[in-house]
């Protein structure tokens, strides 16, 4: 490269280095820091406690049920999201037989994709807003509005037993439609001539699904399971809107992220929150670690 | 990634060689039956799914319409009894959602704007130039995509105050393209990296600067990255939601409140004063702009929102 090559690299790092490292580097690091002091987040930080605030949230009860909840939704929102939108993703591309020769998708399958991809468009707060009125303990409920009057109203999220799946179903109908393209994009790239040998050779639309579909778009599958695993140790905005209490009835939908929030901007506790932090950063990296490797298979080249 | 919204069927169809349709001619009628029940069973399926995405937004339109007694009649997709637009003027004016929509569009226009440039500029020349640390600077920015922003919470929140920041557009807007960076910049120096370094030498053969190559022969073959990536950060920044309660908070933020924010506070208020149809008028006028922008880039949005995964 020419001269004034220096000046020109240290020129166009220099603001989006330094905003990194103010906001989010430097927040980072103080949120390990912090997480071995008792600090209200007001006053000078003095108070070192080791791993004091690790060994309270040991003993935290709602620490723990949180967690329970995070893992629910771990466990159960990738599962059923990835299964609806791959049987929905090859009915939208394989489902309508062949004409000409080519297996094609079903009628209308361009409307299906655009209706179903809509709501990722929203933002998880108003879907949030939304769905507290969908799951409405009376008739002004939708989903009670539309049972017969003679039933007493669900209470749903009202209900302590049912609270969670409340938050897994919404998170289930939004997510879908993004897995859906997602799965169709990878489909489409699966050469036709593969579904076309299978189907002359008499195999099924299950084993097509099985033997074809499935190992083909492993790896999007699982980059899908991370991120879908992501959203669950997420969760914010919709237990903070949407749930009786914001985290009730008596924390049976309290999560990992409303805590955090809760002890560092509601109940004084920076530190115990930075604490909390990075128990959730590690419990990520674990997930992250985790999926890779028991997933891992041979690539199978389309 | 531009077949990711056409049926890859019909794609396909230029190229199929002629002797193919001569085989599936010569099909057995009950493989066909089969197909077509299989066909109806999928279609059953799909409407379902279609009804139950759609169902609640319609819903939300019908019922910003009743009244709050009509609301608790039940029968939920019921047609109003008369149409007014009294719920969206109060819903725009007392329950202020038009400020808060021109609070949003404000900070993103500006944040999205930063986020590409400085995004484009640090993937740029960590793609592209040779220099020592580079590598390093590279996965300080890739390292964040590991972290959640949670743990950050509490200290951003003491930074910004300490910078004097806090509950201001300028503070938000900073935040936002710092944590943007990472997919970015990820995303972006592995396009820049893909293309050809031809016209780039030709360039600097003809005495071009580094800064004029970037401008105006890079940012124009990257379009196809830079619009994907963008849209990427428009919606994800437009729905931000735990960034502005935590940095949009305090006295004198009432004014200040995003849109995403200020669902959420009338839909608090709502309950306390019942005032449910000013609620659904207000997520209406949120979903709406959604539905046009989506209707007319439904294309481009699908691709640059699934952009990320597909990487």
């Amino acid at each position: 490269m020419r001269h004034g090559k220096y000046p020109f690299i240290i020129g166009f790092l220099v603001v989006p280095v330094a905003l990194y490292t103010i906001f989010v580097v430097w927040a980072y690091i103080q949120a390990f820091y912090l997480s071995v002091y008792e600090w209200s987040g007001l006053g000078p930080l003095e108070n070192f406690v080791g791993l004091g605030n690790f060994r309270k949230l040991w003993d935290d009860n709602l620490f723990w049920q949180s967690l329970r909840h995070n893992l629910f939704l771990l466990i159960l929102l990738p599962l059923i999201t990835i299964v609806i939108a791959l049987v929905f993703a090859f009915l939208l591309n394989v489902g309508g037989g062949h004409r000409g020769g080519v297996t094609r998708g079903v009628w209308g399958s361009k409307a299906y994709r655009i209706i179903f991809f809509f709501p990722q468009l929203l933002a998880l707060a108003i879907i949030a807003v939304i769905f507290g009125r969908v799951f409405g303990p009376d008739k002004s409920g939708m989903i009670n509005g539309l049972f017969p009057d003679s039933w007493t109203p669900w209470l749903f999220l009202a209900d302590e037993r049912w609270a969670m799946a409340c938050i897994l179903i919404v998170l289930i109908w939004q997510a879908v439609g993004f897995y859906v393209v997602l799965f169709s994009a990878g489909m489409g790239s699966i050469s036709t001539d593969i579904y076309e040998a299978a189907a002359l050779d008499g195999a099924s639309r299950v084993t097509l699904f099985f033997r074809i579909t499935v190992p083909l778009l492993w790896s999007t599958i699982q980059v899908s399971w991370v991120y879908l695993g992501i959203a669950a140790f997420d969760a914010f905005a919709l237990v903070n809107i949407m749930t009786v209490d914001r985290g009730g009835p008596n924390g049976a939908s309290s999560v990992l992220s409303l805590m955090i929030y809760r002890n560092a901007f509601e109940f004084s506790q920076a530190g115990y929150a930075s604490a909390l932090g990075v128990v959730l950063f590690f419990l990520t990296l674990t997930f992250a670690a985790l999926t890779l490797r028991v997933t891992r298979r041979e690539a199978v080249e389309a | 990634m531009s077949n990711i919204t056409s049926t890859p069927g019909t794609e396909l169809v230029p190229g199929t060689d002629p002797s193919r349709p001569a085989k599936s001619a010569g099909r057995k009628p009950d493989v066909k039956r089969e197909i077509n029940a299989f066909s109806g069973m999928a279609h059953i399926a799909l409407v379902a799914w279609a009804v139950v995405t759609a169902g609640p937004l319609i819903w939300v339109l019908l019922a910003s319409f009743k009244s709050n007694t009509e609301i608790f009649l039940g029968r939920p997709f019921a047609l109003p009894e008369h149409f007014s637009f009294d719920t969206y003027f109060s819903a725009w004016g007392e329950a202020h959602i038009g400020r808060y929509f021109v609070n949003s569009l404000i900070v993103v226009v500006f944040s999205t704007a930063g986020t590409m440039l400085f995004g484009s500029m640090a993937a740029y020349v960590l793609a592209r130039y040779k220099f020592p640390g580079n590598r390093a600077v590279y996965y300080l920015f890739v390292s964040g995509l590991a972290f959640p922003t949670f743990m950050a919470l509490a200290p951003l929140f003491y930074i910004l105050k300490s910078v004097g920041l806090l509950g201001t557009f300028t503070g938000l807007v900073l935040v936002y393209i710092a944590y943007s960076l990472p997919f970015t910049i990820f995303f972006l120096a592995a396009f820049f990296k893909s293309l050809p370094y031809e016209i780039e030498e030709a360039a600097t053969v003809d005495g071009a600067s580094h800064v004029r190559k970037f401008f105006q022969i890079m940012m124009p073959m990257a379009r196809s990255g830079l619009v994907s990536i963008t849209i990427f950060n428009i919606v994800g920044q437009w729905n931000q939601y735990l960034l502005p309660v935590v940095i949009m908070s305090g006295p004198g933020s009432d004014s200040k409140l995003l849109l995403t924010q200020g669902i959420a506070q009338i839909s608090v208020s709502a309950g306390y004063h019942a005032e449910w149809s000013t609620l659904f008028a207000a997520l209406t006028l949120s979903i709406l702009p959604m539905i046009i922008v989506y209707a007319i880039f439904q294309r481009q949005i699908q691709a640059g929102l699934t952009a990320g995964a597909v990487k």
